[in-house]
């Protein structure tokens, strides 16, 4: 369904001189030079569609370089965004629309453009100079090799700086403007208003009066410009999407993970400190949460991953919600101050926005291959839950949820996303503050009987106290050598050590008491579960979607729990003959699969740095059954 | 510190906590743990209040002989743990407990941001110039050539000071003293626990097992008159067993001069410590010896901003702008649309 561009032909005519085609869905692509301000045009175009009642999912993709060379490959900046008149769950396998500003962008999205699908190209852009960077030996626009697309050619840098003559700007300044000047256009060609975005330029250059006009200026000559030229016969149109009724935002997936955040540390009358270091794709949560200083909330912007997870245990004795976030090199570092935090039996969060490894990998690109390192990148016997997150929106419960498992059993929790859902964005459906559940967190109190506190006695579900400092006659010690189960002093017997290793193993267990069971869409058993967890679940569900409705026999089960796995794992895989593992790694939570419940699944593995397209699950699931 | 509920009078025997003191019979340790016992119920903190932090190595036992809140930690990370906690809870008393290479090696990059952020943290630095717990391994405070047990030919990396890399990060407390100095120790740990901001005290101290004698010069009796020079606010830089002896500028060298033969107290070197440049401070702290007495004392007082203080202004400051957080509030921000 995802590139199902075929349009539903109710041609209507409405204001616009020019007959609109309803479709039922769309996905547009802007593409260019990393400058070229590509990102801005595809997050415009996900909000107004947005707001006009779509569903939305968006895929941004840029290079990890800042400013790579201008026009070279390298440099190349997208934005794909996938808007339809239906619940979607992933940007889209192939574009229907594709806005390239120069030949580097073109050659390298051209591939992901439907086969007759809307080229529209800044023809400015293709010089001889920008054509030999692309590695074009002839210009495409003019050797035919373009014939079967509807190649649109249209000259953004000059009527773009003809638009903002007379604004006193620079050649370059006037440049700038393109990108509006796309948007604009795309923007009446999928007839979207221009509204929120004339509201996003008063807001975003207010102070700059003349940048503002001219950004206006450029906007509207990209949709008069499609509005009066004879080169677009057409609009089209999405309409609005049948989605729960409520009140609706656009969220991207770091700010759902920050607002989680807060809202865990609100609801649970804590003081959120978040102690962190720069690391692309996790960045934006910082940058989030430092803006919502009056919830209370510290950011701690650390001198390095290690300092950053440290603070946060610091954080977390002295009684505060303590949460650390990198991604994978970031995770490498903190490992042991983790193992640290599991010896030590205090709750904080440390999130993994995971990109493309190992080492420094592909920063700005996606991969779930650290699903391995949270299950055992530490030293010694060191268990810690993992949960992840499945979308966008979904990073606002798990983050809630992490902080719950972790304040409930006194432990690390790992939560993972990745670069794909941190930075692509959804209609989000707002709670209210009410409708979140108020939780207590307790702290023994103080007491002058002089009686020895015992730091590491347990409840039922093996959990130690959470006493802090403050607190009169309840001083303890707390370290990373192993110690005596109640008293928490310093112990090496044999025997201890095995039972404390045992107790700690036990104590991530118990989480499955009190964590959901396991639910499956599709039928209950037979012949093939798709078995699925983090950033790939839009792909997957659309992809079984697809072939069930094809009449395939499939099912579906994302996990969100991936340490302990829900108490009915087992028995829901064994209802199935097969069960099928889509990940974008080279087969890890196949192999806890294996181990765990000596199953004899199929893996199917990508590590692209790129999401699974729809067709390609749905070829895999089709091949099995 | 201030507390609102009377204070009981404590001893030092109520800041001991039940576990048995393991260092080696002999460890300058013994001292450094005794002299804060003492002075810890003349600052008046509740016990309840205080934490020490430290890391790994034998100092970083200190925490579990504290009847305080303690953590120990991992290896050079404690000054990172204490900030955490600090910004997090500002009203709580932390103490960093942590050796020449906890700090200095492993720890290096946690310990300069912390003095630089100056946080109303107290940094205590057992310098021993030996890894202790590893049974014998050169430092990054072991002169040059010495000759240890991963060194058999003799050290060839330059050691570091750590005083001048405190003053380097412009620390806003910054004192030495000697283990068995126990009064002056007393003191200058006494004058740390009241400073507000990061105070800093590097302390010498004799590791009998792997390092006996590393600092006799400094605590012989016949000799520490000449080799020691303690510092007092105000006051020129005299030493000697007569005090007969002191230390002028000769541009911008210092050097040893014999008082008398023309040459008077107001010729000498004055000690500043609330001195605003750290250059006077830095000075001071690379006087090593044989050239030179090495200085004790307090190098450098001086009052700059907390970090923790800043980060909680900014919070209120932001709820003063932008109202108490609000989730409804924060969620309706932006863009949004009603779906009937």
């Amino acid at each position: 369904m995802a590139d199902a561009a075929t349009p539903s032909e109710t041609s209507s005519d409405v204001d616009s001189q020019k007959p609109v085609v309803e479709l039922s869905t769309a996905t547009v692509r802007f593409c260019g030079d990393s400058g070229d301000g590509m990102q801005l045009a595809g997050t415009q175009l996900s909000t107004t569609s947005a707001l006009l009642g779509n569903d939305v999912a968006t895929f941004p993709d840029f290079p990890a370089e800042i400013r790579a060379p201008r026009g070279t490959k390298a440099g190349v900046s997208g934005f794909q965004v996938h808007f339809a008149s239906s619940t979607i769950y992933t940007p889209g396998d192939r574009v229907d629309a594709l806005v390239a500003m120069n030949p580097a962008a073109l050659a390298t999205n051209l591939s992901d453009l439907v086969p007759g699908g809307i080229l529209i190209v800044n023809q400015d852009g293709f010089t001889e100079k920008d054509l030999k960077k692309a590695g074009y030996e002839s210009d495409p626009l003019e050797d035919q090799s373009l014939d079967g697309y509807r190649l649109f050619k249209v000259s953004m840098t000059k009527v773009t700086r003809t638009a903002v003559e007379g604004l006193d700007l620079s050649v370059k300044e006037s440049d700038r403007c393109r990108n509006f000047f796309a948007m604009g256009l795309v923007f009446w060609l999928y007839d979207r208003t221009m509204d929120a975005t004339l509201r996003y330029i008063d807001e975003k250059f207010g102070k700059r009066p003349a940048i503002a006009e001219a950004n206006r200026r450029a906007l509207k000559a990209g949709y008069y410009y499609g509005e009066t030229t004879e080169a677009f016969s057409n609009q089209y149109e999405v309409p609005r999407a049948e989605l729960e009724p409520g009140t609706y935002r656009s969220i991207m997936g770091n700010t759902a993970l920050a607002w989680g955040l807060i809202a865990a540390a609100k609801s649970s009358d804590m003081d959120l400190f978040y102690g962190t270091y720069p690391i692309t794709p996790a960045s934006d949560i910082l940058h989030e949460l430092s803006r919502h200083k009056n919830f209370g909330v510290r950011t701690f912007q650390a001198e390095d991953e290690i300092a950053a997870v440290c603070s946060t245990i610091g954080a977390a004795f002295s009684g505060a919600m303590g949460v650390t976030a990198s991604s994978g090199p970031g995770i490498a570092l903190k490992g042991e101050a983790i193992g640290l935090a599991v010896m030590t039996e205090l709750p904080i969060i440390v999130i993994n926005v995971q990109r493309g490894g190992p080492s420094t990998g592909l920063p700005t690109k996606t991969e779930q291959a650290d699903l391995l390192q949270a299950m055992y990148g530490r030293n010694g016997e060191c268990p810690v839950p993992i949960i992840a997150a499945r979308s966008p929106s979904d990073c606002f419960e798990v983050a809630q949820e992490a902080w719950r498992i972790a304040s409930m059993f006194m432990v690390p929790v790992i939560l993972l996303t990745d670069g794909y859902i941190a930075n692509g964005s959804e209609p989000w459906k707002i709670p209210t503050a009410k409708s979140i559940p108020k939780r207590t967190i307790e702290h023994p109190e103080g007491t002058n009987s002089g009686e020895h506190f015992l730091p590491y006695q347990r409840n039922e579900l093996l959990v130690r106290p959470w006493a802090i400092p403050g607190t009169p006659g309840l001083m303890h010690r707390v370290g990373g050598l192993e110690k005596q189960d109640g008293t928490g002093n310093v112990n090496y017997e044999p025997e201890n050590h095995q039972h404390m290793v045992n107790v700690r193993q036990q104590k991530v267990d118990n989480v499955a008491q009190k964590i959901p069971l396991q639910e499956v869409a599709g039928p209950e058993q037979g012949k093939l579960l798709v078995l699925s967890w983090g950033g790939t679940y839009g792909a997957c569900t659309t992809a079984v979607q697809q072939v069930a409705k094809e009449g395939g026999s499939v099912a579906h089960a994302h996990l969100r729990y991936l340490n302990p796995f829900p108490k009915n794992l087992s028995s829901v895989l064994k209802k199935y003959e097969r069960v099928l593992i889509p990940e974008l790694n080279m087969g890890q939570l196949d192999l806890l699969i294996r181990s765990r419940f000596l199953l004899d699944t199929v893996a199917y593995n990508k590590v692209q740095g790129k999401p699974f397209t729809v067709s390609e699950l749905v070829n895999k699931i089709k091949e099995l059954l | 510190m201030s507390t609102d509920t009377p204070l009981p009078i404590l001893k030092a025997a109520d800041f001991a906590s039940d576990q048995e003191v393991r260092w080696c019979p002999g460890c300058g340790d013994y001292s450094i743990l005794a002299q804060l016992k003492k002075i810890l119920p003349t600052i008046g903190v509740p016990r309840e209040n205080t934490v020490f932090v430290s890391g790994i190595g034998c100092s970083s036992r200190f925490p579990y002989y504290m009847n305080t809140y303690g953590v120990h930690s991992i290896h050079g990370r404690a000054p990172a743990i204490a900030t955490g906690l600090k910004t997090a809870r500002p009203d709580l008393f932390v103490w960093v407990i942590t050796g020449d290479g906890d700090a200095l090696s492993i720890g290096g990059n946690h310990l300069i941001h912390a003095i630089r952020r100056n946080l109303d943290i107290n940094i205590i630095l057992f310098n021993n110039e030996i890894y202790g717990l590893t049974k014998g391994q050169y430092s990054p405070t072991s002169p040059l050539g010495k000759v240890t047990k991963s060194t058999p030919m003799g050290t060839v990396d330059n050691p570091l000071h750590p005083l001048s890399i405190a003053i380097g990060c412009e620390g806003t407390f910054i004192a030495r003293s000697i283990d068995v100095h126990i009064k002056h120790l007393g003191n200058v740990l006494a004058r740390a626990a009241e400073h507000k901001g990061t105070a800093f005290v590097e302390v010498y101290q004799n590791c009998h097992v792997f390092n006996d004698g590393a600092f006799q010069y400094a605590t012989n009796r016949d000799t520490k008159s000449d080799t020691i020079l303690e510092l007092e606010h105000g006051k020129p830089l005299i030493f000697g067993k007569n005090r007969d002896k002191g230390i002028r500028l000769n541009g911008m060298d210092p050097e040893v001069v014999q008082l008398g033969k023309g040459i008077s107290e107001d010729d000498l070197l004055f000690h500043d410590e609330k001195a605003p440049e750290p250059s006077l401070a830095y000075l001071l702290s690379r006087m090593r010896q044989p050239e030179f007495p090495e200085p004790i004392g307090v190098f450098r007082a001086v009052d700059r901003p907390r970090y923790e203080d800043e980060v909680d202004q900014q919070i209120e400051i932001a709820r003063e702008q932008q109202g108490d957080g609000d989730l409804d509030t924060l969620f309706q921000t932006g863009d949004t649309w009603i779906v009937e």
